[in-house]
């Protein structure tokens, strides 16, 4: 019975980031009357139909096109809209990749594409539907800003920070609801990654859906005497690199997490900065270099071994490097 | 404001281009002749009898809107812009090169008078409907233009956008298809089919007029119509020659990325008179 209550309590402190995101935006519409919104489709599973209901003239659905999509966002924010972009991660940043490049990132326009079904998370859909690219198409793209939320206070944080600030941004949001890990204290700022959990032997950088699953990782390794700090880095580019460094110096072992693929995402970004400024021994957890594929969320996690025990077993295998 | 100008001044301002257009090539080393020179008529029309624009203050938030969508045209676009005042003509001589406010393409940041950056094909159609869609969200009666190129049309974002002008019902947009009949590799025809051209856009939903893209009084005349068309948008298929005023440029597949010789532009210029 006490399990029973453990596992209610956990549920209510579930999240989607997707709901959130189409809650919020819905709201921004009334302050921000130059918020558009556009869809592919999916107004229902990203939820932006919310902001349909309350502003229809506002809202275009573009119907299964999304890179018409795309240049017609661009065209409305030269004349002063701020377009939001919403579709599922794959084709919201796969198959417009070229029209975000030449129309978006290279004259850095105020567009923001807000992704949802980012990662593996998607599910049953399998390989064509799970998005574990888009961080790294986006990362490569000047002006671009990438951000993943750690749980859906953040999505809201972020969302209301996007807004405000001029150009091009990306962020990425998931089907799956997320463990709520902030309250509604977080100050979220574009470019700042933030301290979870403070340690001494070993550093977690993780991102989005991984941010919650190293939590519990973290739990389990106090439990055995290892000291480990987690940072939250949900802004991927403008990377936080004063905070990288200085964690990575402080501890001398660095773990990357993401849902996403080793090649691109976090993991190279953290590669990138440590490199050059502080080379420190490292393993990243992430999809390695594979496909999706289908199954429940649950078994995807474990097959492609995101689960804590894997961050766990990385961490003790980067502490033998130090 | 528009800039009127009397048909025989227009005459005079697209040969005066033409020959900016050329030298400017010239200059540079690279870049595409025919496809600019095919669109210098349509290009003059709308900057010095049609558009509403101000070329002292290039945002003027009431001003019509152009976006070269075919951006390997961006010389005649140069020429043209420098000639209605936008820069000094002087500027056109730094074309391609680097650190130029003339870019190998249109860039949006860089030229003053430039709606849009451009240069890969078939996404111009769905800029301008967007400009259309935040111009008319803004109730301002400003008119969207754009011109595509007819091998440009094979990329299946253009029907995308196709389909959402008339879906979305933008009257206040009217393209402008350089119809040249060539691209890169050879005639339209022989590359990718394009036709029936009118009849595909007339069953997106389109009104089409067809005309000589050469013939400024017969653009115009498009252009006032397209403007009482209501509740769809509309397209002005230029029929026009590839390397037009220029003889041994005209209709030669081998002159669309090739920059005039020194002895070719001395040439070109005198059957332009200069």
């Amino acid at each position: 019975m006490r399990l029973k209550a453990e596992r209610r309590e956990e549920l209510a402190k579930l999240l989607g980031t997707r709901n959130v995101y189409g809650e919020v935006l819905a709201e921004l519409g009334e302050k921000y009357k130059n918020i558009v919104v556009l869809n592919a489709d999916l107004s229902g599973s990203t939820k932006t139909n919310l902001f349909h209901k309350k502003f229809p003239h506002r809202f275009f659905n573009m119907g299964i096109a999304e890179q018409d999509m795309i240049g017609t966002a661009v065209g409305l924010a030269t004349t002063g809209k701020i377009p939001f972009v919403s579709t599922f991660a794959i084709f919201a940043v796969g198959k417009p990749w070229e029209q975000i490049r030449q129309s978006i990132a290279n004259p850095a326009l105020n567009v923001k594409i807000v992704a949802t079904h980012g990662g593996i998370t998607v599910g049953e859909d399998g390989a064509s539907h799970q998005c574990i690219e888009d961080i790294g198409l986006m990362r490569i793209l000047p002006h671009m800003v990438v951000i993943v939320p750690a749980d859906g206070i953040e999505t809201k944080k972020i969302i209301e920070a996007i807004v405000e600030y001029q150009g091009p941004v990306y962020v990425r949001l998931s089907r799956m609801r997320f463990p709520v890990i902030f309250d509604e204290s977080y100050d979220f700022k574009i470019s700042k990654g933030n301290v979870i959990r403070k340690g001494k032997d070993v550093t977690i950088f993780a991102t989005g859906f991984m941010v919650s699953q190293s939590l519990k990782a973290v739990k389990r390794l106090e439990d055995e005497g290892i000291s480990t700090q987690l940072i939250n880095i949900s802004t991927i580019k403008p990377i936080d690199q004063e905070l990288i460094i200085n964690a990575s110096r402080t501890t001398g072992a660095v773990v990357t997490a993401e849902e996403h693929s080793i090649i691109g995402g976090l993991g190279s970004a953290v590669a990138e900065v440590l490199s050059e400024h502080c080379p420190t021994p490292m393993k990243r957890i992430g999809i390695q270099d594979q496909p999706g594929t289908s199954g429940s969320p649950a078994e995807l996690l474990d097959y492609y071994q995101l689960n804590p025990q894997h961050i766990i077993s990385a961490v003790k295998e980067v502490l033998q490097q130090k | 404001m528009a800039i009127k100008k009397r048909f025989e001044e227009l005459g005079e301002i697209a040969r005066q281009v033409r020959i900016d257009v050329l030298t400017m090539l010239n200059r540079a080393g690279s870049g595409h002749t025919g496809g600019s020179l095919s669109a210098v008529e349509i290009l003059t029309v709308l900057y010095f009898s049609k558009m509403r624009h101000h070329p002292k203050n290039p945002k003027w938030e009431d001003r019509d809107r152009f976006v070269l969508s075919k951006g390997h045209a961006a010389p005649t676009l140069y020429a043209v812009l420098a000639r209605c005042g936008y820069f000094d003509l002087e500027e056109l001589k730094s074309l391609r090169r680097i650190g130029s406010i003339l870019q190998g393409h249109p860039d949006m940041n860089t030229t003053p008078g430039v709606e849009m950056s451009t240069g890969s094909l078939g996404q111009g159609l769905s800029v301008a409907n967007g400009i259309a869609m935040g111009v008319r969200l803004d109730k301002k009666n400003a008119r969207v233009y754009v011109l595509m190129g007819d091998g440009e049309i094979e990329e299946g974002q253009i029907w995308e956008a196709a389909m959402s002008a008339a879906h979305y019902k933008i009257d206040n947009l009217c393209a402008l298809l350089d119809y040249n009949g060539l691209q890169i590799d050879g005639p339209v025809r022989e590359v990718m089919n394009i036709n029936p051209l009118a009849d595909k856009w007339k069953s997106f939903g389109w009104h089409v007029f067809e005309g000589d893209g050469h013939d400024m009084e017969c653009i115009l005349d498009a252009l006032h119509k397209a403007e009482k068309i209501k509740g769809r948008p509309s397209i002005i298929i230029c029929n026009t020659i590839k390397g037009k005023g220029v003889s041994f440029f005209e209709g030669k597949v081998e002159y669309h990325g090739v920059a005039p010789t020194d002895e070719e532009l001395e040439r070109a210029l005198k059957e332009l008179c200069v």
